[in-house]
């Protein structure tokens, strides 16, 4: 780099966005150069919808983390530092954080290392939820309402988002690799210079603006960052040689994801960058002053998601005219009679189903209404989507529509239109819906009350926990 | 009476979380942002109208430094669900693009 940190700064090295997304070896190698104190990387999110949580799988492969993480663990031990992982397995679950520990345990035996691995669990007991409700202890965020008993029970998991808390503890007792359970996005990254009394404020805000790793830089494509946290403010910088960190995309990542740009809720207060000051300190480095940490009782916010009913869909392509000319009636009359065609089949069994249509190429994405006198578009797709309480009544149904959805024509009593099916059989089994039902936090006593913290012995095969 | 897409260089949406939806409007400068960021055409009202909200809901940030306006609001339906369309919210913004800017006079932000 053509520019060094304040000499008293803590430095965190970010190597990407997400772990699993593509770490660089040859920007660990830059950082790595800059003495960092610490590699942490968040490997999490609600981004990508409910399913992840409601079932603990992860969103990115098993490859791809395993690449990622030996390419970190490789640069951890040989730079003698800690590293940090927020929310494993994309949902931060238990089942989700022992399927990344155990990768991490397999890496570090091809390695022939024995780091001293930290295990933060954040999974939550719908008993003891109950029982933080009853008391008063749980609080909706808007638009939720209070939180009901049914709403806890219909989920197959709920988490608790971490604080740097409980990774500052592991870290203080000697851990290598703390792999934690969900967490906030900015936790794992703030723990380092929080934990070595860096100004707090500057900590969570360097964490924030590289959650995301390149993308608060002039090329996002390049995923690697690194940020040190002094006594007054925070300095930030990418790690790719062709990139740069500018007042203008450091200040412009606080308005990423976030539904208020200036003001973070965190477990134990609000960041508030109202004041923030952002400076080149070189062509390629930005320097931060004047953030703000109000401290507030502790709460960790809640996420749940369970699964709902099952899906079968077929995708058909048209492009006649005829039923281009008028989309929107053309689909009222189809859907009206496979509604018919289903109830006539199955009879009061149809009650638990649901059929769409979705057109597109028209107005499948927004589901508006189209302005009269729209040009007619060349092409379009028709997604069919039939919902039940289980998948077989799902493709039943689905079966029980096909020959209406390949044949129906635009106009009746003309002959029957065959349109352009892309797979045989035309039906997928889409599986599950999930949802989200949780939109609370939890008041707790300290940042440990609903945290389990387990050390992680790389000889040993990992446990799966009973429950899930 | 220009449209917001011909006063912005950029406009994005994105979810900020499974509950809401956050609209970012980058302006294509501090004249295009100081002459509209109090447009009607993108305030609560109009914004709860396009999204099918409840307008007491919708946030609104201007964010001087970058000449951005920052509309955050809830989902009409949680992400996910039976009927998703838009399960990142990531097309929310086009219906937006078409809005008439400065048809009266401003309103305080």
């Amino acid at each position: 780099m053509d520019q060094t940190f304040r000499d008293d700064g803590v430095r965190v090295l970010v190597p990407a966005g997400a772990l699993g997304s593509g770490v660089r070896a040859d920007e660990l190698e830059i950082g790595l150069r800059l003495a960092p104190h610490a590699i942490a990387i968040d490997a999490g999110s609600t981004d990508s919808g409910p399913s992840y949580l409601a079932t603990g799988r992860s969103k990115y492969s098993r490859q791809s983390l395993k690449r990622d993480l030996a390419l970190m663990m490789d640069a951890r031990r040989r730079a003698g530092i800690p590293l940090l992982i927020g929310s494993c397995g994309t949902s931060g679950c238990d089942m989700a954080l022992d399927w990344t520990a155990e990768i991490v345990r397999e890496i570090a035996h091809e390695q022939g290392d024995s780091p001293r691995i930290a295990l933060l669990y954040s999974e939550q007991d719908k008993a003891v939820l109950k029982a933080k409700a009853a008391a008063g202890a749980v609080r909706p965020l808007a638009p939720m309402g209070p939180l009901a008993a049914e709403s806890l029970d219909a989920c197959a998991h709920i988490v608790a988002l971490l604080g740097p808390e409980p990774y500052i503890a592991a870290l203080e007792q000697g851990a290598d690799i703390v792999l934690g359970g969900r967490t906030t996005d900015t936790a794992a990254l703030a723990a380092t210079p929080l934990m070595r009394g860096a100004h707090a404020a500057a900590a969570w805000h360097a964490a924030k603006i590289t959650e995301c790793g390149g993308l608060c830089t002039t090329h996002p494509t390049h995923p690697g960052v690194i940020f040190s946290v002094d006594a007054e403010g925070f300095e930030v910088a990418p790690l790719a040689p062709e990139s740069a960190c500018t007042p203008y995309t450091v200040s412009a990542h606080m308005l990423y994801e976030n539904s208020d740009p200036f003001r973070l809720v965190e477990p134990g207060g609000v960041l508030d960058v109202t004041e923030a000051r952002y400076q080149a300190v070189s062509g390629r480095m930005v320097r931060v002053t004047g953030s703000r940490f109000e401290t507030r009782p502790y709460t960790m916010k809640l996420e749940g998601a369970g699964g709902g009913p099952f899906q079968t869909m077929m995708l058909v392509g048209i492009e006649d005219p005829k039923v281009l000319e008028d989309v929107d009636g053309f689909v009222g009359r189809m859907l009206h009679a496979l509604r018919q065609r289903v109830r006539r089949t199955l009879g009061a069994e149809a009650d638990g189903v649901d059929l769409s249509i979705r057109p597109y190429g028209w107005n499948a994405v927004s589901g508006r209404e189209v302005a009269a006198g729209a040009p007619p578009p060349r092409e379009i797709g028709l997604l069919f989507v039939a919902t039940a309480p289980t998948q077989a009544m799902a493709t039943e149904a689905a079966k029980i529509c096909n020959p209406f959805f390949f044949h129906f024509p635009a106009r009746e009593g003309t002959e029957l239109p065959s349109y352009a099916f892309p797979f045989s059989p035309a039906e997928i089994e889409r599986g599950q819906v999930f949802e989200f039902h949780l939109n609370h936090v939890v008041e707790t006593a300290t940042p440990f009350e609903l945290v389990r913290t387990r050390w992680l012995d790389v000889a040993e095969p990992v446990e799966t926990p009973a429950h899930a | 009476m220009p449209s917001l897409a011909e006063v912005c260089r950029y406009v994005r949406s994105k979810n900020a979380g499974p509950f809401w939806v956050t609209v970012d409007l980058f302006f294509d400068g501090p004249d295009s942002f100081r002459l509209y960021r109090d447009d009607p055409a993108i305030g609560a009202e109009a914004i709860a109208a396009l999204y099918g909200v409840e307008a007491g809901l919708v946030k609104r940030f201007a964010v001087d430094d970058l000449n951005v306006v920052k509309l955050s609001f809830p989902r009409a339906q949680p992400q996910g669900g039976v009927v998703e369309r838009d399960m990142h919210a990531g097309q929310a913004y086009a219906r937006l693009l078409d809005a008439a800017l400065g048809g009266t006079a401003p309103s305080p932000l």
